[in-house]
């Protein structure tokens, strides 16, 4: 087996993975595209062990153990993106812009995407949330 | 490695079905990441997994393609899909999975795909291993986990417990509200003193003043100092959605 093959496959399925990281907006689809790059990584470590003939089994051992930590790393990025999706109401990631850098001395609700509207509709009969709107408006 | 390297072509019979299963996985991969339905990803990711664990049964790892098997394909395909489903995805075409920049991801992919490539064809061209069965077996990969890797592997149990106990505290919303109740101590004590104090009963304002940052709560008796005497006029536009969780909690 020429080393080469299965190495140009993993940099193409990287790249892959890149567009896919770069191109999508739902966060879900963004972590599949992880998990694409992680196997890339993966493949070139069992064809570098295979190649290499590690005493140790290097490559192979570390191989399963990116997969434990991708588990890891599915299971706890799924978790914020609910928990995401549960104060937001979208996983959007065009959308979710608290962390950006703004002109503070702009006036912001220009922006009529921004998490305002969405978080005071998202309790709305079980949250005091239209009371404290009403009172915003009035004050 | 050995003395006489075959050449890059024809492949042999290995090499077809190794390029063939690549092949699989490369074309599911690009329907993972171009794909309309947000379902079909999950499923097309599942395809590009399995022609993975296949490609490394024909590079005689077995052991890491049955884990492969059993961990993304089992495991993790089917969280996904089950946070494909909480988020309530729409079944179906959905036209906004493509964010605007799609065309500069394309050009950064493709440049990432010609330099990788370029480099790895320049310096692996000649290597060449032949393949012989049972250096990945289930028995030699065990024997040197447990001993050369014992610590890394006990190091990742404990990694696991942590990942597990975090996406616990993570999802359930009964735990962590009264801590994040008193995580924001004493700026934000003054507007919340006056406020009508409704939002302690329910979780709902506490999970609504978790996107407020800290700086802002800091910045905030400073520059509105009339917000502490009364609820306060919010009506600047600046602090518009941060105002009105704010004085619900």
């Amino acid at each position: 087996m020429h080393v080469v093959y299965p190495v140009i496959v993993s940099a193409l399925l990287f790249s892959i993975g890149v567009y896919g990281v770069l191109a999508r907006r739902n966060a879900i689809l963004v972590l599949m595209s992880v998990e694409l790059m992680l196997n890339a990584v993966n493949l070139n470590l069992v064809v570098f062990d295979i190649w290499l003939r590690d005493q140790l089994h290097g490559g192979q051992v570390l191989t399963l153990f990116v997969i434990v930590i991708a588990a890891a790393e599915v299971g706890l990025g799924l978790a914020i993106v609910l928990s995401v999706f549960r104060n937001r109401r979208t996983i959007d990631i065009d959308r979710l812009r608290d962390l950006a850098e703004r002109d503070l001395t702009s006036p912001g609700p220009a922006d009529p995407t921004g998490s305002g509207p969405i978080v005071s509709t998202a309790f709305g009969p079980t949250g005091p949330a239209p009371g404290s709107t009403d009172r915003s408006e009035a004050g | 490695m050995t003395s006489q390297v075959p050449d890059l072509w024809p492949p042999t019979a290995q090499e077809v079905v190794f390029l063939l299963l690549g092949a699989v996985a490369l074309g599911s991969a690009l329907l993972v990441v171009t794909t309309k339905q947000l379902v079909h990803a999950a499923l097309w990711l599942v395809v590009c997994f399995g022609a993975l664990a296949g490609g490394y049964l024909v590079l005689t790892a077995e052991f890491v393609a049955w884990v492969q098997v059993l961990i993304y394909v089992g495991a993790i395909v089917v969280l996904l899909l089950f946070g494909i489903m909480l988020t309530r995805a729409p079944i179906g075409r959905s036209a906004d999975l493509d964010s605007g920049n799609r065309v500069a991801a394309v050009l950064v992919a493709l440049a990432t795909a010609a330099v990788l490539v370029t480099v790895v064809v320049q310096g692996f061209a000649t290597a060449y291993t032949p393949l012989e069965p049972g250096r990945g077996a289930a028995a030699s990969l065990g024997s040197s986990i447990f001993r050369s890797w014992v610590l890394p592997f006990e190091a990742l149990s404990v990694l696991l417990l942590a990942a597990l106990i975090g996406a616990i505290v993570l999802s359930r919303t009964d735990i962590g509200g009264a801590s994040r109740a008193t995580g924001l101590p004493g700026p934000d004590a003054a507007p919340g003193a006056s406020a009508p104090t409704a939002g302690d009963s329910e979780g709902g304002p506490e999970r609504v003043s978790r996107s407020t940052p800290v700086t802002r709560a800091d910045r905030e008796p400073g520059t509105t100092p009339e917000s502490g005497s009364g609820g306060g006029p919010r009506s600047d536009p600046e602090t518009g959605s941060d105002g009105v969780s704010r004085n619900g909690g």
